[in-house]
């Protein structure tokens, strides 16, 4: 056979690859999207759901999902951040070094619904803090620091080294390097890592099930006190998410309208997560024009 | 030369470096002197790089370097005891190979070191831009667009920049690193040029594998080899009239 041929039966293969890819994405996205976009509709995205009768929305699982994945991005990321420069720019390379990393890589293979066990044992058990918003982000904060430290590490280390030489030769002290010169050309990648941290800890409800809950207590919207028992911003009370509440009504929901409802969930959870995606990719371009230049 | 020379701003005496068991440098021994042009020639891996990186510090970024002897800086041993890197290195400018500005306003870039040097006035800093713009011959050329993003300048207008941005911040010594290695004719010209100028300002260390451009912009030049210096002269001796067999293989190109 010669080169030729063999070249074009590569290109076949990978181009038949690729279109199960794809194939694949869009018709798994186009029977979310079909099923589930007729039962979205603003009364189904601002209504209360219900637990015997037809007819509930999303309304707090919405709100829910949004206000878990803000706390546990507020303790990810300064921490992840945090743990990335360490790795990139202090950690000396040895054997403590090592282990750390292989912590890290341990901690992000851990099974989500591990991490979950670990929340309820912890934060629900010994803490006694019940089902609490604070502990499902805790527990997503464990779930998601290694990703975190990892992108971080990484953009650092793809910061040009003669960035780092060129302040560090006009006698810029290390600390000062970092800030000034090393973290905002990293932080595209940065950015770009900690959206799609974003876009797993929405979809994610094995860590969630017995951290967070299966309820939601009543809310009332125009209570902002966050000490308030009632209040949305509480960070002590049970909070069902999106997919949670996708997984709840699925296995063990009387209501009726099982079907709508997760399906309109579902779609809503995919519509954010693929949000999400896009603009992590438009900011980090946008981003990245800014700072090379490039058109 | 066992006295320090009086106008000398390096004296380096018996001098090594190891990279790990590799000794990368040998014995030096030579100075630098005030308001000249130094240059540092000889081939690949000769240990020229090596020995630039050691005028600044520079070269404590590469693990498992250990130095011996003496390079005396302003009266004090940089080699011993704990160094104020910060110090050193704003009198001691440097330029590397690829001019590497940051991914900033050509405005910042060289109100960089002067801002965080502790210069907060926004008049100040203008006068320094403006005044290290001019001094690499690039305000002309910038003068109107100071707020676009430095990496949109030609790579020998970012290599001018970075020069700019090393006198910013007032520095004694210059250490260019193969300042022309990656740029085209004219613009290896005018940063020629601009050695030549600011020499009345600044004392300037070059490494070059260009053998040209050691000719025609240094007043001593030292050829290294394997670590070592086999000749420190006048460049215009050096050049003409070499002493040692292997400086004038060199140079005649019958080697490196």
């Amino acid at each position: 056979m010669n080169s030729k041929v063999s070249d074009r039966i590569a290109t076949g293969v990978f181009v038949l690859l690729a279109s199960i890819i794809v194939l694949l994405l869009v018709s798994l996205f186009g029977y979310i999207l079909v099923r589930g976009v007729p039962h979205i509709s603003l009364d189904f995205l601002t209504t209360e759901s219900s637990t015997v009768s037809a007819g509930g929305g999303i309304r707090d699982q919405l709100f829910n999902s949004f206000y878990v994945l803000f706390i546990t991005m507020l303790i990810t990321v300064p921490l992840g951040v945090c743990g990335g420069i360490y790795m990139a720019e202090y950690a000396k390379p040895g054997k403590l070094t090592n282990f750390i990393r292989s912590c890290i890589e341990m901690l992000a293979s851990l099974p989500s619904i591990v991490v979950g066990m670990f929340g309820l044992l912890i934060f629900v058990n010994t803490f006694d803090w019940g089902y609490s918003i604070i502990g499902g982000a805790l527990a997503l904060t464990i779930f998601n620091i290694p990703t975190m430290v990892r992108v971080t590490e990484d953009s650092i280390r793809s910061v040009p080294g003669e960035l780092k030489e060129a302040s560090l030769a006009l006698g810029i002290t290390h600390w000062h390097t970092i800030k000034t010169v090393i973290l905002p050309s990293a932080f595209p990648g940065i950015l770009t890592g900690a959206i799609l941290a974003a876009g797993r800890v929405f979809g994610e409800a094995a860590a969630l099930l017995f951290t967070v809950g299966l309820s939601t207590p009543r809310l009332d919207y125009g209570n902002w006190n966050p000490f308030s028992e009632d209040s949305p911003l509480n960070l002590m009370r049970p909070a069902e998410t999106l997919s949670v509440h996708i997984w709840a009504t699925n296995t063990n929901g009387i209501i009726p309208d099982i079907d709508a409802v997760s399906a309109g969930a579902s779609a809503i959870l995919i519509l954010s997560v693929l949000l999400f995606n896009l603009i992590a990719r438009w900011l980090g371009s946008v981003i990245h024009k800014k700072y090379t230049a490039s058109k | 030369m066992e006295l320090a020379e009086k106008d000398a701003v390096f004296n380096i005496f018996d001098m090594n470096l190891w990279y790990g068991d590799f000794q990368a440098l040998h014995n030096l021994h030579f100075s630098i002197k005030k308001n000249e042009v130094t240059a540092i020639i000889g081939p690949s891996g000769c240990g020229k790089s090596t020995f630039i990186k050691t005028l600044n510090l520079m070269i404590n970024m590469v693990p498992g370097v250990k130095m011996s002897g003496e390079i005396k800086y302003q009266d004090r041993n940089i080699l011993q005891g704990s160094v104020d890197l910060v110090q050193l290195r704003k009198e001691i400018g440097m330029i590397f190979q690829k001019g590497n500005p940051f991914p900033q306003s050509i405005y910042n870039n060289v109100a960089y070191g002067p801002r965080i040097h502790g210069i907060k006035q926004k008049k100040k800093l203008d006068e320094i831009v403006e005044q290290s713009l001019k001094d690499v011959a690039l305000w002309e050329e910038v003068k109107d667009r100071l707020d676009s993003n430095a990496m949109g300048l030609s790579g020998g207008q970012q290599q001018r920049l970075c020069i700019a941005r090393a006198i910013a911040t007032k520095p004694d010594v210059i250490l260019m690193d193969e300042p022309t290695s990656a740029l085209d004719p004219i613009s290896t010209l005018k940063v020629e040029k601009l050695i030549t100028k600011l020499k009345e300002d600044y004392t300037i260390v070059i490494v070059t594998h260009n053998m040209q451009q050691a000719a025609r912009v240094s007043d001593k030049t030292a050829f290294f080899l394997n670590g070592e210096i086999v000749e420190f002269s006048d460049t215009d001796s050096l050049f003409s009239n070499p002493s040692d067999k292997r400086t004038e293989e060199y140079i005649t190109g019958r080697f490196g």
